[in-house]
């Protein structure tokens, strides 16, 4: 496994959402190669046999009968928002005007 | 009753039961106890008086009225700022959540009251959990009781600070990596994390979600099996929660016996990297336990080396999708949002300004392990090796009841000592991650203060899951032959503040 590269960092923080400034990108660039470098020596015992756990329990579906349970108090989910308007959250305009 | 804020959980319970001293004195005696030292300490990020005061005259009330109450009924409590409670703010230790005011309790909460112990406010923690010395809090560090110079460990910090301060009796943590353990070994005091599935999650703000658990923090053992009996059991809101009976806890403390266990060294888990004081004491402890009746024999690990980098890739790719729900739209902070920038940008100015470094550094890390091209020799690998970990536990439980090994590697460090070498930081939890990858039951309690820097030392005992009981047989017995060696607990050796 190669190094991560500055570029490759940059790439991760626009595909994470984060608005790194150009002194971020080169201090974390250093530290995530330090980090991914010690790490990836998983693969050295991550042989093909091997199958993959996910969860430390055995999971199965769980069900619950279909009663109908009040929810969340919406006034009081509205009033931990940003914003909100018409018993809505408002957000920034996710479409163009056309 | 002299000395409130010294009692034990148990001892002040029954107290308050008998109306030798009300619940309203007990509380008050821990709010002046926060107000005289917290400026020093900085355990608690909230404190809620008002709210604590008269939840304490409830339970006098009800007492006066001749009902019977819980066994932890009016004992104040700290509960680490991960967990909702309604209408007390809730930060994680971060900025992004600031004046948030969530609008439900969480589970352990719900039990909390139920029990009608006493919330005297919320603790500081390292940002979202992500940590090993609490100096990664937005609200800036909590300081050892034992040393204020020292970190308390983390990401529970000041859970385990307010306990070794005598500003609560009890306190809850959590633990993903080793949250709840090496900050209970770092100062002096106890810490379990229960089997995973055991607490459940509900109201648990989620950092890795297969890797998370609540549990319960105190002084001694007992107080910790009292309040690990309150919040254990089955929420069917919580769809990894277990639908098992909570093991007898509080029984097996008062059994206190080892005669006859066999108790596993586990030979990955010392040696090298341990701190020659840290050792000494784990070596000690060892010994006590084999004058006991325990059986002690050594058992072979071998993937625990690989533990490590599993973990530091499973909990970044699971923190990085979970923290996808901090996106500034239905709670916490946003920025940017003026009509002239794009939803994206408003997310990513929020993200930007509202997380720290270390919760950053981890979800690019996460980002990075969960792409295309990356996933098989990253993601897929650390999965293989938790199969193998729990392939080695499977193996050494055959062989032995429980296991030991220090908790952490080293005695509290001092902050600021490695705060920008992520790294160093890491290998704080190389003895207490195997657990969470596992699943499985572990308690840290005190064994005693290193020799060359007098600070306290955690012993941790390992269970297999949904086996908690045995933690408590086996840390009742050698808290209870260490303070018969001592003449008290090593807690009591705390400098005054």
């Amino acid at each position: 496994m190669t190094g991560i590269t500055r570029a490759e960092v940059a790439h991760l923080a626009r595909l994470a959402r984060l608005e790194l400034s150009e002194d971020e990108l080169d201090h974390y660039a250093g530290q995530l190669d330090v980090i991914l470098q010690s790490v990836a020596r998983v693969s050295e015992v991550a042989t093909p046999d091997i199958p993959a756990t996910s969860h430390p329990i055995p999971l199965v579906n769980v069900f619950r009968e279909d009663i109908v349970q009040a929810g969340l108090d919406r006034a009081e989910v509205l009033a931990c928002a940003p914003a909100h308007q018409d018993d809505r959250f408002r957000v920034p305009r996710i479409l163009d005007e056309e | 009753m002299s000395d409130l804020i010294r009692q034990s959980a148990a001892v002040l319970a029954e107290a308050i039961r008998r109306r030798e001293v009300s619940a309203v004195e007990v509380t008050t005696a821990h709010l002046d106890r926060i107000g005289a030292v917290d400026d020093q300490v900085h355990a608690f990020l909230h404190v809620d008086a008002e709210a604590a005061l008269a939840a304490a005259a409830g339970v006098d009330a009800r007492i006066a009225a001749g009902e019977v109450l819980g066994p932890l009924a009016g004992v104040p409590l700290a509960l680490k700022d991960v967990l909702t409670m309604h209408g007390v703010p809730t930060t994680c230790g971060s900025r992004i959540l600031q004046g948030w005011r969530p609008p439900y309790d969480a589970s352990v909460v719900e039990r909390l009251r139920a029990a009608d112990i006493i919330i005297l406010g919320k603790t500081n923690m390292d940002e979202f959990a992500m940590g090993s010395s609490t100096e990664h809090s937005a609200y800036g560090p909590t300081r050892n009781p034992w040393d204020l110079d020292r970190i308390p460990g983390g990401s529970g910090g000041g859970s385990a600070a307010a306990l070794a301060a005598f500003e609560a009796p009890l306190a809850i943590g959590t633990d993903t990596g080793g949250s709840i353990r090496q900050p209970a070994a770092v100062t002096g005091t106890v810490g379990v994390k229960p089997t995973y599935g055991a607490v459940p999650r509900y109201g648990l703000v989620a950092l890795a979600s297969s890797l998370d658990q609540a549990g319960p923090c105190a002084r001694n053992v007992m107080d910790t099996a009292l309040l690990h009996a309150v919040i254990a059991g089955h929420d069917p809101r919580d769809s990894t929660s277990l639908d098992v009976p909570v093991p007898d806890v509080v029984a097996a403390a008062q059994r206190a016996d080892v005669r006859g266990m066999r108790i596993g060294l586990v030979r990955q888990l010392t040696g090298e990297g341990y701190q020659a004081g840290v050792s000494q004491r784990f070596e000690e402890a060892v010994r006590i336990l084999e004058h006991l009746g325990a059986t002690i024999v050594e058992v072979d690990c071998p993937s625990f080396d690989y533990a490590l980098g599993a973990y530091y890739l499973i909990l970044p790719s699971e923190a990085s999708s979970n923290l996808a729900r901090f996106d500034g739209m239905r709670y916490g902070l946003r920025l940017g949002d003026d009509g002239e920038h794009s939803v994206e940008q408003v997310m990513s100015l929020t993200r930007e300004a509202g997380f720290g470094a270390e919760v950053k550094r981890r979800i690019m890390l996460g980002t990075y392990a969960l792409s295309s091209g990356y996933y098989d020799a990253y993601y897929g690998s650390a999965q293989k090796v938790r199969t193998l970990i729990q392939r080695d536990f499977a193996a050494a439980f055959a062989s032995a009841d429980v296991l030991v090994s220090p908790t952490a590697p080293t005695t509290a460090f001092r902050i600021g000592e490695k705060v920008d070498d992520p790294l160093a930081m890491y290998l704080n939890d190389i003895a207490t991650i195997p657990v969470n990858l596992a699943g499985n039951a572990a308690m840290s309690l005190p064994v005693g203060l290193a020799a060359e820097d007098g600070l306290p030392v955690g012993l941790q005992v390992m269970a297999p899951a949904m086996a908690d009981e045995r933690l408590y047989l086996v840390g009742a017995a050698l808290e209870a032959a260490l303070r018969d060696q001592w003449g008290h607990l090593l807690i009591e050796e705390a400098p005054a503040l």
